[in-house]
Protein backbone atom coordinates (compact mmCIF):
# COMPACT_ATOMS: atom_id res chain seq x y z
CA UNK A 1 0.00 0.00 0.00
CA UNK A 2 3.16 2.48 0.83
CA UNK A 3 3.91 2.05 -3.17
CA UNK A 4 0.65 3.29 -4.70
CA UNK A 5 1.35 5.24 -7.69
CA UNK A 6 -1.68 7.33 -7.14
CA UNK A 7 -2.71 10.02 -4.47
CA UNK A 8 -5.44 8.51 -2.37
CA UNK A 9 -8.86 9.57 -3.19
CA UNK A 10 -8.04 11.43 -6.01
CA UNK A 11 -10.46 8.80 -7.86
CA UNK A 12 -13.10 9.74 -5.26
CA UNK A 13 -12.73 13.23 -5.56
CA UNK A 14 -12.53 13.33 -9.73
CA UNK A 15 -16.03 10.95 -9.03
CA UNK A 16 -17.41 12.89 -6.55
CA UNK A 17 -16.28 15.96 -6.22
CA UNK A 18 -13.83 17.57 -3.28
CA UNK A 19 -16.38 18.52 -1.07
CA UNK A 20 -18.28 14.67 -1.00
CA UNK A 21 -14.76 13.08 -0.93
CA UNK A 22 -13.80 14.76 1.88
CA UNK A 23 -17.49 14.88 3.82
CA UNK A 24 -17.10 12.95 6.93
CA UNK A 25 -12.76 14.40 7.46
CA UNK A 26 -14.75 17.42 7.72
CA UNK A 27 -17.49 17.13 10.06
CA UNK A 28 -15.15 14.92 12.37
CA UNK A 29 -12.50 17.79 12.33
CA UNK A 30 -15.79 20.05 12.76
CA UNK A 31 -16.43 18.01 15.98
CA UNK A 32 -13.03 17.48 17.18
CA UNK A 33 -12.94 21.65 16.78
CA UNK A 34 -16.15 22.32 18.11
CA UNK A 35 -15.83 20.28 21.59
CA UNK A 36 -12.56 22.40 22.22
CA UNK A 37 -14.43 25.45 21.43
CA UNK A 38 -17.54 24.58 24.06
CA UNK A 39 -14.29 23.92 26.84
CA UNK A 40 -12.29 27.00 25.63
CA UNK A 41 -15.25 29.49 25.59
CA UNK A 42 -15.52 29.35 29.27
CA UNK A 43 -11.89 30.30 30.53
CA UNK A 44 -11.35 32.50 27.39
CA UNK A 45 -14.76 34.71 27.37
CA UNK A 46 -16.19 33.49 30.49
CA UNK A 47 -18.72 32.11 28.98
CA UNK A 48 -19.47 28.51 30.49
CA UNK A 49 -21.18 26.06 28.23
CA UNK A 50 -19.44 23.47 29.93
CA UNK A 51 -17.01 22.67 33.02
CA UNK A 52 -14.23 20.64 33.48
CA UNK A 53 -12.59 18.34 30.92
CA UNK A 54 -12.81 15.11 29.11
CA UNK A 55 -12.38 13.49 32.18
CA UNK A 56 -15.51 14.48 33.67
CA UNK A 57 -17.34 17.24 32.55
CA UNK A 58 -20.77 19.31 33.47
CA UNK A 59 -22.39 20.85 30.87
CA UNK A 60 -25.05 23.61 31.27
CA UNK A 61 -25.31 22.61 35.04
CA UNK A 62 -27.37 19.48 33.65
CA UNK A 63 -25.30 17.20 32.09
CA UNK A 64 -22.73 15.34 33.60
CA UNK A 65 -19.78 13.11 31.71
CA UNK A 66 -17.54 11.04 32.89
CA UNK A 67 -15.02 9.16 31.39
CA UNK A 68 -15.66 5.17 31.85
CA UNK A 69 -12.08 4.11 31.43
CA UNK A 70 -11.01 6.55 34.11
CA UNK A 71 -13.94 5.80 36.35
CA UNK A 72 -12.37 1.63 36.17
CA UNK A 73 -9.21 2.81 37.16
CA UNK A 74 -10.51 4.76 40.30
CA UNK A 75 -13.01 1.67 40.65
CA UNK A 76 -9.93 -0.38 41.61
CA UNK A 77 -7.81 1.48 43.42
CA UNK A 78 -11.22 1.42 46.25
CA UNK A 79 -12.72 4.71 45.86
CA UNK A 80 -15.91 5.32 44.43
CA UNK A 81 -17.45 8.43 42.92
CA UNK A 82 -20.17 10.95 43.40
CA UNK A 83 -24.36 10.46 42.14
CA UNK A 84 -23.86 12.83 39.66
CA UNK A 85 -20.43 11.09 38.47
CA UNK A 86 -22.35 7.86 38.51
CA UNK A 87 -25.09 9.45 36.15
CA UNK A 88 -22.13 10.77 33.59
CA UNK A 89 -20.59 7.43 33.05
CA UNK A 90 -24.16 5.86 32.11
CA UNK A 91 -25.15 8.25 29.83
CA UNK A 92 -21.44 8.39 27.88
CA UNK A 93 -21.07 4.45 27.41
CA UNK A 94 -25.21 4.60 26.62
CA UNK A 95 -23.80 7.05 23.60
CA UNK A 96 -21.04 5.12 22.41
CA UNK A 97 -22.49 2.11 22.28
CA UNK A 98 -24.94 4.05 19.98
CA UNK A 99 -22.29 5.90 18.01
CA UNK A 100 -19.61 2.94 18.27
CA UNK A 101 -17.06 2.74 20.69
CA UNK A 102 -14.17 4.47 18.96
CA UNK A 103 -16.06 7.11 17.91
CA UNK A 104 -14.51 8.87 20.75
CA UNK A 105 -10.88 8.32 19.47
CA UNK A 106 -11.68 9.76 15.81
CA UNK A 107 -14.89 12.39 16.95
CA UNK A 108 -13.51 13.98 20.37
CA UNK A 109 -9.78 13.01 21.43
CA UNK A 110 -7.92 15.98 20.98
CA UNK A 111 -4.84 13.40 20.59
CA UNK A 112 -6.42 12.43 17.18
CA UNK A 113 -5.67 16.08 15.82
CA UNK A 114 -1.84 15.43 16.61
CA UNK A 115 -1.67 12.22 15.25
CA UNK A 116 -3.81 12.34 11.84
CA UNK A 117 -1.47 15.29 11.38
CA UNK A 118 1.43 13.45 12.01
CA UNK A 119 0.25 10.54 9.61
CA UNK A 120 -0.47 13.65 6.83
CA UNK A 121 3.31 14.90 7.29
CA UNK A 122 4.72 11.40 7.18
CA UNK A 123 3.13 10.46 4.06
CA UNK A 124 3.86 13.90 2.85
CA UNK A 125 7.27 13.72 3.61
CA UNK A 126 7.38 10.12 2.18
CA UNK A 127 8.69 7.99 5.27
CA UNK A 128 8.20 4.36 4.78
CA UNK A 129 8.53 1.44 7.54
CA UNK A 130 9.64 2.30 11.18
CA UNK A 131 9.02 -0.19 14.22
CA UNK A 132 6.18 -3.11 14.22
CA UNK A 133 4.33 -3.84 17.41
CA UNK A 134 1.30 -5.92 17.54
CA UNK A 135 -2.01 -3.50 17.52
CA UNK A 136 -2.90 -5.97 21.18
CA UNK A 137 0.05 -4.09 22.48
CA UNK A 138 -2.63 -1.50 23.77
CA UNK A 139 -4.98 -4.41 25.80
CA UNK A 140 -1.54 -5.23 27.41
CA UNK A 141 -1.29 -1.39 28.51
CA UNK A 142 -4.81 -1.20 29.38
CA UNK A 143 -4.21 -4.07 31.91
CA UNK A 144 -1.48 -3.05 32.86
CA UNK A 145 -2.83 0.49 33.73
CA UNK A 146 -5.38 -1.39 36.06
CA UNK A 147 -3.08 -3.65 37.80
CA UNK A 148 -0.59 -0.58 38.55
CA UNK A 149 -4.14 1.55 39.90
CA UNK A 150 -4.94 -1.81 42.19
CA UNK A 151 -1.70 -1.84 43.58
CA UNK A 152 -0.16 1.11 43.92
CA UNK A 153 -3.67 2.76 45.00
CA UNK A 154 -3.45 5.87 43.12
CA UNK A 155 -4.55 6.19 39.01
CA UNK A 156 -1.16 6.29 38.36
CA UNK A 157 -1.93 6.32 34.66
CA UNK A 158 -3.42 9.93 34.80
CA UNK A 159 0.05 10.85 35.67
CA UNK A 160 1.18 10.34 32.27
CA UNK A 161 -1.72 10.14 29.81
CA UNK A 162 -0.95 12.11 26.97
CA UNK A 163 -5.29 12.38 26.25
CA UNK A 164 -6.16 14.14 29.31
CA UNK A 165 -2.99 15.72 29.63
CA UNK A 166 -3.46 17.91 26.20
CA UNK A 167 -7.06 18.36 27.20
CA UNK A 168 -6.79 19.22 30.33
CA UNK A 169 -3.63 21.26 29.50
CA UNK A 170 -5.42 23.47 26.88
CA UNK A 171 -8.10 24.86 29.26
CA UNK A 172 -6.15 24.65 32.83
CA UNK A 173 -3.31 25.34 31.72
CA UNK A 174 -0.62 23.16 29.84
CA UNK A 175 2.96 23.32 31.40
CA UNK A 176 5.35 20.31 29.87
CA UNK A 177 2.69 18.55 28.57
CA UNK A 178 3.43 20.37 25.43
CA UNK A 179 6.59 17.92 25.22
CA UNK A 180 4.40 14.68 26.21
CA UNK A 181 2.29 15.37 23.13
CA UNK A 182 5.80 16.61 20.94
CA UNK A 183 6.72 13.19 21.82
CA UNK A 184 3.59 11.17 20.40
CA UNK A 185 3.53 13.04 17.53
CA UNK A 186 7.66 12.36 16.66
CA UNK A 187 6.81 9.00 17.67
CA UNK A 188 4.01 9.03 15.56
CA UNK A 189 5.59 10.77 12.65
CA UNK A 190 9.23 8.65 12.60
CA UNK A 191 8.41 5.50 14.99
CA UNK A 192 5.49 4.28 14.00
CA UNK A 193 2.87 4.95 11.58
CA UNK A 194 -0.56 5.02 13.95
CA UNK A 195 1.72 4.46 16.85
CA UNK A 196 -0.22 6.05 19.59
CA UNK A 197 -3.75 5.50 18.80
CA UNK A 198 -3.50 2.65 16.66
CA UNK A 199 -1.11 0.39 18.94
CA UNK A 200 -0.68 1.98 22.03
CA UNK A 201 -3.13 3.92 24.01
CA UNK A 202 -5.34 2.77 26.67
CA UNK A 203 -8.07 5.24 26.20
CA UNK A 204 -9.02 3.61 22.50
CA UNK A 205 -8.36 0.13 23.55
CA UNK A 206 -11.04 0.52 26.23
CA UNK A 207 -13.30 2.44 24.48
CA UNK A 208 -12.74 -0.82 21.59
CA UNK A 209 -14.47 -2.73 24.43
CA UNK A 210 -17.65 -0.57 23.87
CA UNK A 211 -17.04 -1.12 20.40
CA UNK A 212 -17.70 -4.63 20.05
CA UNK A 213 -21.18 -4.03 20.73
CA UNK A 214 -21.72 -0.89 19.77
CA UNK A 215 -24.51 -0.06 16.90
CA UNK A 216 -23.63 2.44 14.35
CA UNK A 217 -21.37 0.44 11.53
CA UNK A 218 -19.70 1.42 8.52
CA UNK A 219 -21.79 -1.15 6.22
CA UNK A 220 -20.66 -2.25 2.51
CA UNK A 221 -23.55 -2.64 0.64
CA UNK A 222 -21.90 -2.63 -2.47
CA UNK A 223 -19.00 -4.41 -1.89
CA UNK A 224 -19.39 -6.07 -5.05
CA UNK A 225 -18.08 -3.09 -6.99
CA UNK A 226 -14.77 -2.78 -5.08
CA UNK A 227 -12.61 -2.21 -7.72
CA UNK A 228 -9.31 -3.12 -5.85
CA UNK A 229 -7.62 0.43 -5.48
CA UNK A 230 -7.12 -0.24 -2.20
CA UNK A 231 -7.28 3.79 -1.16
CA UNK A 232 -9.88 3.01 1.69
CA UNK A 233 -6.95 0.39 2.73
CA UNK A 234 -4.34 3.06 2.70
CA UNK A 235 -6.44 5.86 4.57
CA UNK A 236 -7.95 3.81 7.25
CA UNK A 237 -6.14 4.04 10.92
CA UNK A 238 -7.15 0.62 11.81
CA UNK A 239 -6.34 -1.17 8.30
CA UNK A 240 -7.28 -4.75 10.05
CA UNK A 241 -10.88 -3.94 10.21
CA UNK A 242 -11.88 -3.41 6.53
CA UNK A 243 -10.67 -6.60 4.78
CA UNK A 244 -12.88 -9.12 6.57
CA UNK A 245 -16.22 -7.02 5.97
CA UNK A 246 -15.34 -6.30 1.80
CA UNK A 247 -13.48 -9.66 1.28
CA UNK A 248 -16.47 -11.47 2.89
CA UNK A 249 -13.47 -13.32 4.79
CA UNK A 250 -14.97 -16.42 5.88
CA UNK A 251 -18.38 -15.47 4.69
CA UNK A 252 -18.10 -11.91 6.86
CA UNK A 253 -21.06 -10.01 6.42
CA UNK A 254 -21.19 -6.68 4.75
CA UNK A 255 -20.76 -4.16 7.60
CA UNK A 256 -17.60 -4.27 9.64
CA UNK A 257 -17.92 -5.09 13.11
CA UNK A 258 -14.41 -4.77 13.94
CA UNK A 259 -14.47 -3.53 17.78
CA UNK A 260 -11.22 -0.73 16.80
CA UNK A 261 -13.03 0.63 14.10
CA UNK A 262 -13.09 4.55 14.79
CA UNK A 263 -16.14 5.51 12.57
CA UNK A 264 -13.90 8.06 11.39
CA UNK A 265 -16.10 7.65 7.82
CA UNK A 266 -12.46 8.16 5.85
CA UNK A 267 -13.14 5.17 3.72
CA UNK A 268 -16.77 5.85 2.94
CA UNK A 269 -14.80 9.36 1.75
CA UNK A 270 -12.04 7.75 -0.95
CA UNK A 271 -14.00 5.21 -2.02
CA UNK A 272 -14.86 6.74 -5.59
CA UNK A 273 -17.41 3.24 -5.97
CA UNK A 274 -19.60 4.51 -2.99
CA UNK A 275 -18.93 0.91 -1.24
CA UNK A 276 -19.64 2.06 2.19
CA UNK A 277 -22.00 3.94 4.12
CA UNK A 278 -22.86 4.51 7.95
CA UNK A 279 -25.65 2.24 8.76
CA UNK A 280 -26.18 -0.09 12.18
CA UNK A 281 -24.81 -3.42 12.74
CA UNK A 282 -27.97 -5.09 11.77
CA UNK A 283 -29.51 -6.13 8.77
CA UNK A 284 -26.85 -7.01 7.05
CA UNK A 285 -27.62 -9.42 4.14
CA UNK A 286 -25.02 -12.24 4.38
CA UNK A 287 -24.67 -15.85 5.96
CA UNK A 288 -24.41 -15.93 9.44
CA UNK A 289 -27.25 -14.21 12.37
CA UNK A 290 -27.23 -10.46 12.04
CA UNK A 291 -25.61 -8.63 14.62
CA UNK A 292 -23.26 -11.24 16.19
CA UNK A 293 -19.37 -11.04 15.47
CA UNK A 294 -18.36 -13.71 13.30
CA UNK A 295 -14.85 -14.76 14.11
CA UNK A 296 -11.98 -13.41 11.98
CA UNK A 297 -9.17 -15.65 10.85
CA UNK A 298 -5.60 -13.80 12.04
CA UNK B 1 3.78 -11.69 16.63
CA UNK B 2 1.79 -9.41 14.43
CA UNK B 3 -1.08 -11.17 11.67
CA UNK B 4 -0.84 -8.38 9.76
CA UNK B 5 2.85 -9.07 8.69
CA UNK B 6 3.69 -12.19 9.69
CA UNK B 7 1.31 -14.95 8.21
CA UNK B 8 1.38 -18.42 10.04
CA UNK B 9 -0.23 -20.73 7.63
CA UNK B 10 3.54 -21.44 6.17
CA UNK B 11 4.90 -22.41 9.15
CA UNK B 12 5.26 -25.76 10.76
CA UNK B 13 2.09 -27.27 13.33
CA UNK B 14 3.17 -25.91 16.73
CA UNK B 15 5.17 -23.60 15.47
CA UNK B 16 2.32 -20.97 15.70
CA UNK B 17 2.05 -21.49 19.77
CA UNK B 18 5.67 -21.49 20.40
CA UNK B 19 5.57 -17.84 18.33
CA UNK B 20 2.29 -16.91 20.86
CA UNK B 21 4.03 -17.89 23.94
CA UNK B 22 6.74 -15.88 22.89
CA UNK B 23 5.01 -13.06 21.96
CA UNK B 24 3.23 -12.58 24.88
CA UNK B 25 6.07 -13.34 27.04
CA UNK B 26 8.01 -10.39 25.39
CA UNK B 27 4.84 -8.20 25.57
CA UNK B 28 3.94 -8.83 28.93
CA UNK B 29 7.70 -8.07 30.07
CA UNK B 30 8.03 -4.84 28.28
CA UNK B 31 4.87 -3.92 29.45
CA UNK B 32 5.12 -4.60 32.84
CA UNK B 33 8.30 -2.58 32.38
CA UNK B 34 6.51 0.45 31.30
CA UNK B 35 4.00 -0.53 34.34
CA UNK B 36 6.39 -0.53 36.74
CA UNK B 37 7.71 2.85 35.73
CA UNK B 38 4.49 4.40 35.96
CA UNK B 39 3.74 2.70 38.63
CA UNK B 40 7.12 4.08 40.53
CA UNK B 41 6.44 7.30 39.36
CA UNK B 42 2.90 7.47 40.52
CA UNK B 43 4.28 6.35 44.07
CA UNK B 44 6.63 9.02 44.52
CA UNK B 45 4.54 11.37 43.19
CA UNK B 46 2.05 11.24 46.28
CA UNK B 47 3.97 12.86 48.64
CA UNK B 48 2.39 16.76 48.43
CA UNK B 49 5.31 19.79 48.68
CA UNK B 50 5.12 21.74 51.29
CA UNK B 51 4.38 24.68 50.25
CA UNK B 52 1.15 23.33 47.98
CA UNK B 53 -3.00 22.65 50.01
CA UNK B 54 -5.18 20.86 48.84
CA UNK B 55 -8.69 22.08 48.76
CA UNK B 56 -11.36 22.22 51.90
CA UNK B 57 -12.19 18.87 52.44
CA UNK B 58 -9.53 16.54 50.80
CA UNK B 59 -9.27 13.13 51.44
CA UNK B 60 -5.90 12.37 53.17
CA UNK B 61 -3.47 12.11 50.68
CA UNK B 62 -3.15 8.44 49.74
CA UNK B 63 -6.94 8.65 48.87
CA UNK B 64 -7.05 11.91 47.27
CA UNK B 65 -4.51 10.80 44.37
CA UNK B 66 -7.27 7.94 43.78
CA UNK B 67 -10.21 9.26 44.43
CA UNK B 68 -9.56 12.69 41.64
CA UNK B 69 -10.34 12.44 38.65
CA UNK B 70 -8.53 15.16 37.60
CA UNK B 71 -11.75 17.12 36.27
CA UNK B 72 -11.05 20.47 37.75
CA UNK B 73 -14.83 21.07 38.70
CA UNK B 74 -13.59 22.84 42.20
CA UNK B 75 -11.26 24.91 40.40
CA UNK B 76 -13.96 26.13 37.88
CA UNK B 77 -16.57 26.70 40.77
CA UNK B 78 -13.84 28.81 43.11
CA UNK B 79 -15.34 32.31 43.23
CA UNK B 80 -12.18 33.47 43.83
CA UNK B 81 -9.94 31.62 41.39
CA UNK B 82 -7.42 30.51 43.89
CA UNK B 83 -6.90 26.97 42.86
CA UNK B 84 -5.07 25.76 40.02
CA UNK B 85 -4.71 22.11 38.45
CA UNK B 86 -0.84 20.20 38.91
CA UNK B 87 1.03 20.76 35.67
CA UNK B 88 3.16 17.42 34.61
CA UNK B 89 6.18 19.28 36.03
CA UNK B 90 4.93 19.75 39.10
CA UNK B 91 5.74 17.40 42.55
CA UNK B 92 2.17 16.13 42.53
CA UNK B 93 0.15 13.90 40.68
CA UNK B 94 -1.01 16.04 37.32
CA UNK B 95 -4.30 17.17 36.74
CA UNK B 96 -4.75 17.44 40.63
CA UNK B 97 -5.86 20.72 42.58
CA UNK B 98 -3.94 22.66 44.84
CA UNK B 99 -3.53 25.84 45.57
CA UNK B 100 -0.37 27.96 47.03
CA UNK B 101 -1.45 30.21 50.50
CA UNK B 102 1.13 33.24 49.83
CA UNK B 103 -0.22 33.69 46.37
CA UNK B 104 -4.01 32.86 47.05
CA UNK B 105 -5.38 31.81 49.87
CA UNK B 106 -8.78 30.14 50.50
CA UNK B 107 -11.54 32.42 50.77
CA UNK B 108 -13.42 29.94 53.10
CA UNK B 109 -17.13 30.17 51.18
CA UNK B 110 -19.90 29.83 53.56
CA UNK B 111 -21.12 26.83 50.68
CA UNK B 112 -18.32 25.63 49.63
CA UNK B 113 -18.89 25.37 46.01
CA UNK B 114 -15.66 23.42 45.13
CA UNK B 115 -16.89 20.75 47.17
CA UNK B 116 -20.32 20.66 45.89
CA UNK B 117 -18.92 20.62 42.47
CA UNK B 118 -16.59 17.34 43.26
CA UNK B 119 -18.41 14.61 41.50
CA UNK B 120 -16.24 12.27 43.39
CA UNK B 121 -15.24 12.36 47.20
CA UNK B 122 -12.41 13.20 46.46
CA UNK B 123 -13.24 16.60 47.89
CA UNK B 124 -15.33 14.88 51.28
CA UNK B 125 -19.32 15.82 50.82
CA UNK B 126 -19.84 15.37 54.50
CA UNK B 127 -17.71 18.77 54.87
CA UNK B 128 -20.53 21.27 55.53
CA UNK B 129 -19.11 24.23 57.77
CA UNK B 130 -16.05 25.78 56.25
CA UNK B 131 -14.72 26.39 59.84
CA UNK B 132 -13.90 22.59 60.06
CA UNK B 133 -12.42 22.31 57.28
CA UNK B 134 -8.35 21.18 57.70
CA UNK B 135 -6.50 21.84 54.67
CA UNK B 136 -3.17 22.68 56.72
CA UNK B 137 -2.28 24.31 59.89
CA UNK B 138 -0.81 27.69 60.42
CA UNK B 139 2.91 27.57 61.80
CA UNK B 140 4.42 30.68 63.31
CA UNK B 141 7.62 29.26 61.59
CA UNK B 142 9.97 32.38 62.41
CA UNK B 143 10.23 33.74 65.86
CA UNK B 144 13.07 35.84 64.65
CA UNK B 145 11.14 37.95 61.82
CA UNK B 146 7.75 37.91 63.10
CA UNK B 147 6.69 41.89 63.98
CA UNK B 148 4.95 40.92 67.28
CA UNK B 149 7.91 39.26 68.44
CA UNK B 150 10.09 41.84 67.96
CA UNK B 151 7.70 43.58 69.95
CA UNK B 152 5.70 45.88 67.43
CA UNK B 153 1.61 45.68 67.18
CA UNK B 154 1.45 44.83 64.10
CA UNK B 155 -1.32 41.89 64.50
CA UNK B 156 -1.89 41.42 61.32
CA UNK B 157 -2.37 37.49 61.17
CA UNK B 158 -4.83 37.71 64.10
CA UNK B 159 -6.89 40.46 62.49
CA UNK B 160 -7.24 38.84 59.12
CA UNK B 161 -8.39 35.26 60.87
CA UNK B 162 -11.79 34.02 59.71
CA UNK B 163 -12.10 32.76 62.91
CA UNK B 164 -10.87 35.93 65.12
CA UNK B 165 -9.63 34.73 68.12
CA UNK B 166 -10.00 31.06 67.76
CA UNK B 167 -7.77 30.39 65.77
CA UNK B 168 -5.13 32.73 66.36
CA UNK B 169 -4.78 34.18 69.86
CA UNK B 170 -2.59 36.88 70.99
CA UNK B 171 -1.00 35.77 74.26
CA UNK B 172 0.83 38.32 76.33
CA UNK B 173 3.88 38.02 77.46
CA UNK B 174 6.17 39.89 78.93
CA UNK B 175 9.40 41.83 77.19
CA UNK B 176 12.32 40.97 78.42
CA UNK B 177 14.38 43.19 76.20
CA UNK B 178 13.17 46.51 77.09
CA UNK B 179 11.68 44.77 80.74
CA UNK B 180 8.63 46.94 80.62
CA UNK B 181 6.49 46.20 77.56
CA UNK B 182 4.60 43.56 76.28
CA UNK B 183 5.03 40.81 73.52
CA UNK B 184 1.67 40.33 71.81
CA UNK B 185 2.43 36.66 70.59
CA UNK B 186 0.18 35.35 67.83
CA UNK B 187 -0.53 31.79 69.11
CA UNK B 188 -2.13 29.30 66.50
CA UNK B 189 -4.88 26.85 67.62
CA UNK B 190 -5.04 23.90 66.02
CA UNK B 191 -8.56 23.14 67.07
CA UNK B 192 -9.83 25.73 65.16
CA UNK B 193 -7.27 26.34 62.47
CA UNK B 194 -8.74 25.39 59.27
CA UNK B 195 -5.35 25.88 57.21
CA UNK B 196 -6.75 28.56 54.73
CA UNK B 197 -3.55 30.77 54.62
CA UNK B 198 -4.97 34.08 54.67
CA UNK B 199 -2.63 34.82 57.73
CA UNK B 200 0.23 33.47 55.39
CA UNK B 201 -0.86 35.66 52.51
CA UNK B 202 -1.16 38.80 54.89
CA UNK B 203 2.22 38.99 56.79
CA UNK B 204 3.67 41.61 55.65
CA UNK B 205 6.79 40.68 56.00
CA UNK B 206 8.98 40.19 52.85
CA UNK B 207 8.90 36.03 53.38
CA UNK B 208 5.90 35.54 55.66
CA UNK B 209 6.65 34.58 59.50
CA UNK B 210 3.48 32.83 59.65
CA UNK B 211 3.16 29.97 57.02
CA UNK B 212 0.56 27.02 56.75
CA UNK B 213 1.87 23.36 56.14
CA UNK B 214 -0.09 20.41 55.40
CA UNK B 215 -1.07 18.44 59.25
CA UNK B 216 0.99 15.83 58.88
CA UNK B 217 4.23 18.74 58.79
CA UNK B 218 2.58 21.14 61.29
CA UNK B 219 0.99 18.95 63.94
CA UNK B 220 2.81 16.91 66.45
CA UNK B 221 1.26 14.04 68.44
CA UNK B 222 1.58 13.06 72.14
CA UNK B 223 2.32 9.43 73.03
CA UNK B 224 -1.04 7.12 73.56
CA UNK B 225 -0.45 6.75 76.95
CA UNK B 226 0.08 10.51 77.93
CA UNK B 227 -2.48 11.78 80.10
CA UNK B 228 -2.28 15.41 81.35
CA UNK B 229 -2.48 15.79 84.94
CA UNK B 230 -4.69 18.51 86.02
CA UNK B 231 -7.23 17.40 83.25
CA UNK B 232 -7.68 13.89 84.65
CA UNK B 233 -7.34 15.72 88.04
CA UNK B 234 -10.39 18.15 87.18
CA UNK B 235 -11.97 14.57 85.32
CA UNK B 236 -11.66 12.61 88.39
CA UNK B 237 -13.06 15.89 90.78
CA UNK B 238 -9.51 15.18 92.97
CA UNK B 239 -6.03 14.17 93.03
CA UNK B 240 -5.57 10.37 91.19
CA UNK B 241 -1.85 9.87 93.29
CA UNK B 242 -1.51 11.38 96.76
CA UNK B 243 -4.64 12.43 98.50
CA UNK B 244 -4.39 16.81 98.65
CA UNK B 245 -2.68 18.26 101.64
CA UNK B 246 -2.81 22.31 101.65
CA UNK B 247 0.39 23.64 101.36
CA UNK B 248 1.81 24.58 104.52
CA UNK B 249 4.29 27.55 104.55
CA UNK B 250 6.81 27.66 107.70
CA UNK B 251 6.55 31.06 108.92
CA UNK B 252 8.16 33.01 111.65
CA UNK B 253 5.95 33.33 114.88
CA UNK B 254 3.25 35.49 114.41
CA UNK B 255 3.53 36.28 110.62
CA UNK B 256 1.28 34.44 107.62
CA UNK B 257 1.70 34.33 103.62
CA UNK B 258 -0.81 34.55 101.23
CA UNK B 259 -0.80 34.06 97.68
CA UNK B 260 -0.78 37.82 96.32
CA UNK B 261 -0.42 39.43 99.10
CA UNK B 262 2.68 38.61 100.79
CA UNK B 263 3.46 38.44 104.49
CA UNK B 264 1.31 40.02 107.05
CA UNK B 265 0.95 39.54 110.44
CA UNK B 266 -1.44 37.13 112.17
CA UNK B 267 -3.83 38.65 113.83
CA UNK B 268 -3.87 37.90 117.22
CA UNK B 269 -7.47 35.95 117.20
CA UNK B 270 -5.99 33.22 114.62
CA UNK B 271 -2.31 33.40 116.02
CA UNK B 272 -2.13 29.75 117.66
CA UNK B 273 1.43 27.67 116.93
CA UNK B 274 1.15 25.80 114.01
CA UNK B 275 -1.71 27.74 112.49
CA UNK B 276 -2.04 26.94 108.77
CA UNK B 277 -3.38 29.87 106.55
CA UNK B 278 -6.97 30.24 105.71
CA UNK B 279 -7.96 27.78 102.48
CA UNK B 280 -7.92 29.51 99.46
CA UNK B 281 -11.52 29.51 98.18
CA UNK B 282 -11.33 29.22 94.61
CA UNK B 283 -9.80 26.13 92.47
CA UNK B 284 -8.07 28.75 89.89
CA UNK B 285 -6.14 30.53 93.47
CA UNK B 286 -5.69 26.99 94.49
CA UNK B 287 -4.05 25.85 91.03
CA UNK B 288 -1.94 28.68 91.40
CA UNK B 289 -0.24 28.21 94.61
CA UNK B 290 1.29 25.39 92.86
CA UNK B 291 0.60 22.98 95.51
CA UNK B 292 -1.66 20.43 93.74
CA UNK B 293 1.34 18.63 91.41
Amino acid sequence: MSALPHKIGAEAIAEKGWLLAHKWLLLRRASQIAILLFFLVGPWFGLWIVKGNLNYSYTLGVLPLTDPYLLLQMLVTGQSPERLAWIGVALVIAFYLLVGGRAYCSWVCPVNLVTDFANWLRARLGLKGGAHLSRRTRYWILGMTLVVAAVTGTIAWEMVNPVSMLHRGLFFGIGFAWAVILVVFLFDLFVMRHGWCGHLCPVGAFYSLIGKVSLLRVKLPAREACNDCMDCFAVCPEQQVIRPALKAINGAPPVILEENCTNCGRCIDVCSKDVFRFGTRFGASAPGVPGTVLPVPK
Amino acid sequence: MNSETKPTEIRPKGSARRQFLADSARMACGVGLLGLGVGLYARNATALPPAALRPPGALPESEFSAACIRCGMCVRDCPFNMLMLAKPEDPMPTGTPYFVARQAPCEMCEHIPCVKACPTNALDHSLTDITKAKMGLAVLVDQETCLNYLGLRCDICYRVCPLLDKAITLDPQTNARTGVHTLFIPVVHSNACTGCGLCEKACPTEIAAIKVFPLYMAKGQLSAHYRLGWVEKEKAGGSLVTPDVEHQYHMPEGLKYEYGKGLSKVPPSEAAPGAVPPAPTSPAVRAFQGDKL
